[in-house]
């Protein structure tokens, strides 16, 4: 055995170049392997991240409010308080288009959107500076803002010096009252995720054309009771509007559950496809190997004349064959592991090499070896002497 | 499964064959390569087999050295039926009793002189160190202890043949059977090969050696001729010597 193995490496190491064309394969084909599915990988848990943060636990709700039938924001307030089991939290969302103005400076691409005390928690975000809409502003409806950093920065410099200050919406004066962290930490641009501004709803109506919030966000207690809240939802909006096309109601962890399958799909095509190269590998090896058997007829010849019996022959091989995808195999996951983490940080993902498509696509290497030898080590080791020597 | 090890001594019989045929089937036409051989070489014999290209001296050097077996008849090898045995038994007894020399000595070139003498000793199975003592040793025996670094290649055709004659002695086989040893040598250096082959039979060890060449067969001590797969002459060397001359 270890005879065969030193064997093994004095050949791969004195056909260098052949050696490193067919390892080359290998490489290429395990280094691919995990790069495609680091990469999807990282990007689904990127994905995933970014919708865990939009809240994993939330449904959201639009109407299509007519004049004879509608859903009040009391009436959306008072099903929210029968079912304080199920809902945890529950905002109206008024979206204004809105011009935003400080003195001569304006913006016009920042969301604004009118909402409920409970917002702030429901999209897990952390103020920088001052507070955020309160109960009383809701009821007293104050003329007041939360900003977000972009605007907050652009018209004060920094979000403590916003908080006290005067901005214009849509021509009416409102004050500042906090202003949120920053989200994006790459780009800071106009209509981007730090541009918005939050007031209580109960001002924005007035702001808004319909007068009617549109649109409710509610969050669960749990992602489990989730087709028990939309079942809820759905059967106390039939109630008010007797037409489901009148309303529509998306939950978040439904659109994740198809995210995933997405993703899974994808994972396992792309990872299907570099398993072809690592099979084209493996019948790369099969030739050299087929090569390396007629190349060296004669010298299996000699070896079968002092005495070397089949089993040994081909074990000489079959290691031959296995050493060289092994070492093929080890290159291909030091090279993926790399350029997987390189082409991540490019793509702006954390996308490590997963274990599994380490050790997937290394027994696979081997697998190829093996299986891929075994025939030209056969052939070697069923020659026959006689003619074996016989040939130059 | 280990081929048990039979002491063999000096008279002893070491190649006995009865009645050996070898029929290959060429194309429609059956071909004899070996009619009905008959044979028996004793240990401390240097034995020359003599006969044309196609005479059937390959095939017999073939059954002899365990490279193939007969078609019918029976070989036995130092008391060992031949026929009978698997790959791996006649591995073993070629690897055990037998030492080769070709004709294009055969030498490995990508092993250097020592590795490759150690190969016979490698199948063996036997230890690093007592291998490469053992092997040094036979270099030693042949004057190219020196050399015992350098590759193949880098050697004349002589040195190669006398690395091949250790490599086949290395694993103190009961026969030395060299086909066409000097057939790629030139007359001065065929002469050394010779001598060399006759300080080894005075040692006591055992030769067979087959030629097509009448003046290289008359060096050894017993000649065989084989014509059409038959023998047509078996005795001494000058007995051989005297019908040889009595043609021309």
């Amino acid at each position: 055995m270890l005879q065969s193995l030193k064997l093994a490496i004095k050949s791969i190491w004195s056909n260098k170049m052949r050696s490193f064309l067919t390892m080359l394969g290998i490489v290429i084909g395990v280094a691919s392997v995990i790069i495609l599915v680091s990469l999807v990988n990282g990007y689904m848990s990127y994905m995933m991240e970014s919708f865990t943060s939009m809240g994993t636990n939330q449904i959201s709700v639009r109407l299509t409010n007519l004049t004879s039938r509608h859903a009040t924001v009391e009436q959306m307030y008072s099903f929210y308080n029968e079912h304080t089991d199920i809902f945890s939290q529950m905002t109206p969302q008024i979206t204004v288009s809105a011009t935003l103005k400080n003195g001569s400076d304006s913006l016009t691409d920042t969301s604004v959107s009118g909402v409920s005390e409970q917002y702030i928690d429901m999209k897990a975000y952390k103020l920088v500076s001052g507070r955020f809409i309160s109960y009383s502003d809701l009821m007293g409806k104050q003329k007041v803002c939360v900003l977000g950093y972009y605007p907050a920065q652009k018209f004060f410099e920094t979000p403590e010096k916003a908080v006290g200050q005067i901005v214009k919406i849509n021509g009416y004066a409102y004050t500042v009252i906090g202003a949120v962290e920053r989200q994006d930490t790459t780009t800071l641009e106009a209509g981007g995720t730090d541009d918005f501004c939050y007031l209580p709803y109960t001002t924005a109506v007035k702001l808004s054309r319909t007068g009617i919030p549109s649109s409710y966000t509610f969050a669960t207690v749990d992602t489990t009771v989730t087709t028990d809240a939309v079942d809820l939802l759905t059967t106390f909006l039939t109630g008010i509007y007797r037409n489901t096309d009148l309303f529509h109601i998306t939950a978040m962890s439904e659109m994740l559950d198809s995210l995933n399958s997405m993703i899974s799909k994808m994972s396992l095509m792309l990872g299907g496809i570099a398993g072809i190269s690592l099979l084209v590998a493996g019948v790369g090896v099969m030739n050299i190997m087929l090569v390396s058997v007629t190349e060296r007829t004669k010298e299996i010849g000699i070896r079968k004349a002092l005495g070397a019996r089949p089993g040994v022959i081909m074990q000489q091989f079959v290691m031959e064959a296995l050493l060289t995808s092994m070492i093929g195999g080890v290159i291909g996951i030091v090279l993926g592991s790399v350029l997987s983490n390189v082409v991540g940080a490019a793509m702006g993902i954390s996308a490590p090499p997963t274990p599994i498509a380490v050790i997937v696509s290394f027994s696979v290497s081997v697998v190829i070896g093996l299986v891929f030898g075994y025939m030209p080590a056969k052939r070697a080791a069923s020659l026959n002497p006689i003619d074996a020597l016989r040939t130059e | 499964m280990p081929v048990k090890t039979v002491k063999l001594n000096k008279g002893d019989v070491l190649i006995d064959m009865r009645d050996i045929h070898k029929t290959y089937i060429m194309g429609d036409e059956e071909v004899h390569a070996n009619d009905g051989v008959t044979l028996q070489i004793r240990m401390g014999e240097f034995v020359s087999i003599v006969g044309k290209s196609g005479s059937g001296k390959s095939t017999l050097m073939n059954i002899i050295g365990a490279l193939d077996v007969p078609t019918s008849g029976e070989y036995l090898l130092g008391g060992e039926d031949v026929g009978l045995m698997t790959e791996n038994e006649l591995a073993d007894i070629r690897n055990r009793m037998i030492g080769f020399v070709f004709q294009q000595y055969n030498l490995l070139p990508k092993l250097d002189l020592l590795e490759n003498v150690e190969l016979p000793l490698l199948y063996a199975h036997m230890d690093l160190e007592e291998r490469k003592e053992r092997a040094m040793h036979q270099l030693e025996r042949v004057g190219l202890a020196s050399k015992a670094h350098n590759m193949p290649n880098q050697l004349s055709g002589g040195q190669q043949q006398r690395v091949s004659i250790a490599r086949a002695l290395a694993g103190n086989p009961s026969l030395l059977l060299a086909d066409e040893p000097t057939g790629a040598l030139d007359s001065k250096t065929s002469r050394q090969i010779l001598n060399f082959f006759r300080k080894l039979n005075d040692e006591g060890n055992t030769i067979v050696m087959i030629t097509h060449d009448n003046s290289i067969a008359v060096e050894a001590r017993r000649v065989v001729r084989i014509t059409d797969g038959k023998i047509n002459f078996d005795g001494d060397t000058e007995k051989y010597a005297a019908v040889v001359e009595a043609r021309h």
